[in-house]
């Protein structure tokens, strides 16, 4: 006879629990999918690092409670991009924004009420983070790029809370075939306040469709930010998400991309810098399921005090999938003795006829190449700025725009003059 | 200028330089020839700050400033500069965005206005002219894929723009064909005058057709041990350094 197997719930899951019971009848819409999701977290829990996924990010012990649900929001200051269609969302609340030609954005509430199904963005993966906010995001919006079309949207996110407060936004975002889209989402957030982000940013890619998603992670520095994107690439579709992250205690970024089409094409990239006791986990499952299909992988780390970083990069290419390339890279920069970086890239491979390549790096800036810069003349904090701006730079290169690519390298800037300052 | 006196020198605990002496001029050009091992790329790192090293006696005196207690940025803004026998390779850094980072950095050291950028070009593009430099060079990462003689111009291309009045030239022959070394040698003469001194290391003789030393001094086993004119040059291009190498020979 087997034994029954108890499980010890943790606080935060039996909070979970309660504020599901309690609010479920009042969800709005997709009443099935949320029900389907929420029994995969009963069922498993928050993952621990007994599950492989999660080895170097123990969810379970990293998040002890459930902050309750943010307050009514408040309207809070964030950066300006000049160019685009701007979308303020304040915790996790739409609060409108510029209309563009070609382009629906309708409340999330009101897309499932209609009919809208979440989920369809993860392709087969499964992952208790996105089935918790599947389960509970009421706030966000449905984005529909006209096919054809070309738009520039800026999701402006701003966390403004007085006490801890859980926010779980859902944005998905539908580009129509050949349409092209410009996507920089930003998130910004009171320091200080230990607030729980979970947030899941769908992108289904018709055919022909071109993505350039941009995530800017400016959290507060007592934040838990679990962000999440998750893509399907129709027949020659091109996306290209990249996420800069400076702000968070503990974040974990997932990417899963799925090729449904064939011959289309994804870059996934990353840069992270981290500084004190920061955690920052970037996961990445590429899903070749058909043949043709082309991925990008290039992740920069530089890790600082005693910050933690962590890459895991896996790539899928199922039996059919024949003439998948794929080439998959991160690299990491420890500046301190204590700094740490985990890295796992791996590849699960099922069909014969591909390219597929991978590495991973972890070291301390050259010190050939500090003396020789300050040779010239070039004091060390200045000459360290440099060689961690390269480092940097060559994922933020990718960035089509130039005066974002300035935005996104001053903030690196920034970053290096506050640890020189710091001293 | 560069005066040298009773310098020792270890490196994980291995005696490089045992006592070495050395006074370089205002306006001299002086050679230092030594086989290999006798400690000549010691010296330059040495000079120029290298924190590898360990001086374990002597001095080294800038203009009679003792620049063995500054960093290596110091000693750059104090006028000194080494091209290096092995220039290094910076992905990611554009070779005009280092050319900037330098010159500004010395500028505001000395306390005078940045270039404006139209000057910084005008600037770069004559210097680099002169060495036959191609101007799409400067856009790549500094010495990247540069071939040695390429990177040898840029070290003399660095070297016309910091105008540095104590230049120390680290086998800025090895690696360069006769071009390449004609091309390096008249910027080097470019710069010649009363107000500045070089010193140019080098195993061979052949540098020193093009660039005639006022002063050849010969090293071994960490020290000078001879002192002369440029005769001595031509004197170890026939025999060698086999006298000067003792028993170790």
């Amino acid at each position: 006879m087997a034994n029954p197997v108890v499980i010890m719930r943790t606080p935060a899951e039996t909070a979970f629990i309660e504020r599901f019971a309690a609010e479920k009848a009042a969800l709005p819409g997709a009443a099935e999918a949320r029900a389907e999701a929420f029994a995969r977290f009963e069922a498993r829990g928050l993952p621990s690092k007994r599950i492989e996924s999660y080895h170097y990010t123990d969810l379970r012990n990293l998040m002890r409670a459930m902050a309750p649900a943010a307050k009514d929001a408040v309207a809070g200051e964030t950066m300006a991009l000049d160019g685009f269609a701007r979308h303020g969302f304040s915790n996790g609340r739409w609060q409108g924004g510029d209309s563009s030609a070609g382009v629906t954005v309708e409340p999330l509430a009101d897309a499932y009420r209609a009919g809208s199904r979440p989920g369809l963005g993860m392709g087969q993966a499964s992952d208790i983070i996105v089935d918790l906010n599947t389960a509970f995001a009421r706030d966000g919006v449905v984005i529909r790029v006209a096919a054809g079309r070309h738009a520039k949207l800026h999701l402006a996110f701003s966390e403004n809370v007085a006490a801890a407060a859980s926010i779980l936004p859902r944005v998905i975002v539908e580009a129509g075939e050949g349409a092209s889209l410009l996507l920089v989402s930003t998130h910004e957030g009171t320091d200080g306040i230990a607030y729980q982000v979970n947030e899941v940013l769908e992108l289904r890619l018709g055919r022909q469709a071109k993505v350039e998603h941009i995530r800017l992670n400016r959290s507060g520095d007592k934040a838990m930010v679990l962000s999440n994107v998750a893509a399907t690439l129709a027949e020659e579709a091109e996306l290209q998400t990249m996420q800069i992250a400076l702000g968070g205690e503990v974040c974990r970024h997932q990417v899963f991309v799925t090729y449904q089409g064939e011959n289309a094409k994804a870059a996934i990239r990353g840069a992270t810098l981290l500084k004190g006791n920061q955690h920052h986990d970037s996961t990445l499952v590429v899903d070749h399921a058909v043949p043709h299909g082309e991925s990008r992988e290039l992740f920069r780390t530089v890790v600082d005090g005693s910050a933690q970083g962590v890459f895991q990069g896996k790539i899928i290419v199922r039996p059919h999938a024949q003439k998948t390339d794929g080439q998959m890279a991160s690299n990491a920069l420890l500046l301190s003795d204590d700094a740490g970086m985990s890295n796992k890239p791996e590849l699960e491979i099922f069909a014969d006829d591909v390219v597929c390549a991978h590495g991973a790096t972890c070291g301390a800036l050259d010190e050939n190449q500090l003396f020789y810069l300050q040779a010239r003349g070039l004091p060390r904090r200045i000459a360290e700025a440099l060689l961690v701006e390269a480092f940097v730079g060559e994922v933020l290169d990718t960035v089509s725009e130039e005066a974002l690519r300035e935005i996104l390298a001053g903030l690196v800037s920034g970053w290096m003059w506050e640890r020189s300052v710091a001293g | 200028m560069l005066e040298i006196k009773n310098l020792h020198v270890e490196i994980d605990g291995k005696k490089i330089l045992n006592g070495l002496n050395l006074t370089v001029k205002r306006g001299e050009v002086a050679a230092i020839m030594g086989p290999n091992g006798s400690g000549k790329s010691t010296l330059s790192y040495v000079i120029a700050g290298k924190e590898d090293y360990t001086v374990t006696e002597g001095e080294i005196r800038l203009d009679g400033v003792n620049i063995l207690e500054m960093e290596p940025h110091e000693r750059a803004h104090a006028g000194l500069f080494l091209a290096f026998q092995y220039p290094l390779e910076i992905p990611g850094v554009a070779t005009m965005t280092f050319l900037k980072a330098a010159l500004n950095a010395q500028a505001k050291s000395r306390g005078e206005e940045e270039l404006t950028p139209g000057e910084f070009m005008k600037k770069v593009r004559e210097a680099a002219g002169q060495l036959g430099i191609n101007p799409d060079m400067l856009k790549r990462p500094l010495n990247v894929g540069f071939s040695g003689g390429e990177k040898k111009r840029m070290e003399i291309l660095q070297m016309a723009l910091l105008e540095p009045k104590m230049a120390i030239l680290d086998e800025t022959d090895s690696g360069l064909d006769i071009d390449a070394l004609r091309i390096v040698a008249e910027g080097v003469n470019a710069h010649r005058d009363p107000d500045h001194a070089f010193l140019v290391i080098t195993h061979y003789q052949r540098l020193l057709d093009h660039i005639r030393p006022d002063t050849v001094h010969v090293m071994a086993r960490g020290q000078i041990v001879r002192t002369g004119g440029p005769e001595i040059a031509l004197e170890l291009e026939d025999r060698g350094y086999a006298e000067y190498l003792g028993n170790a020979a």
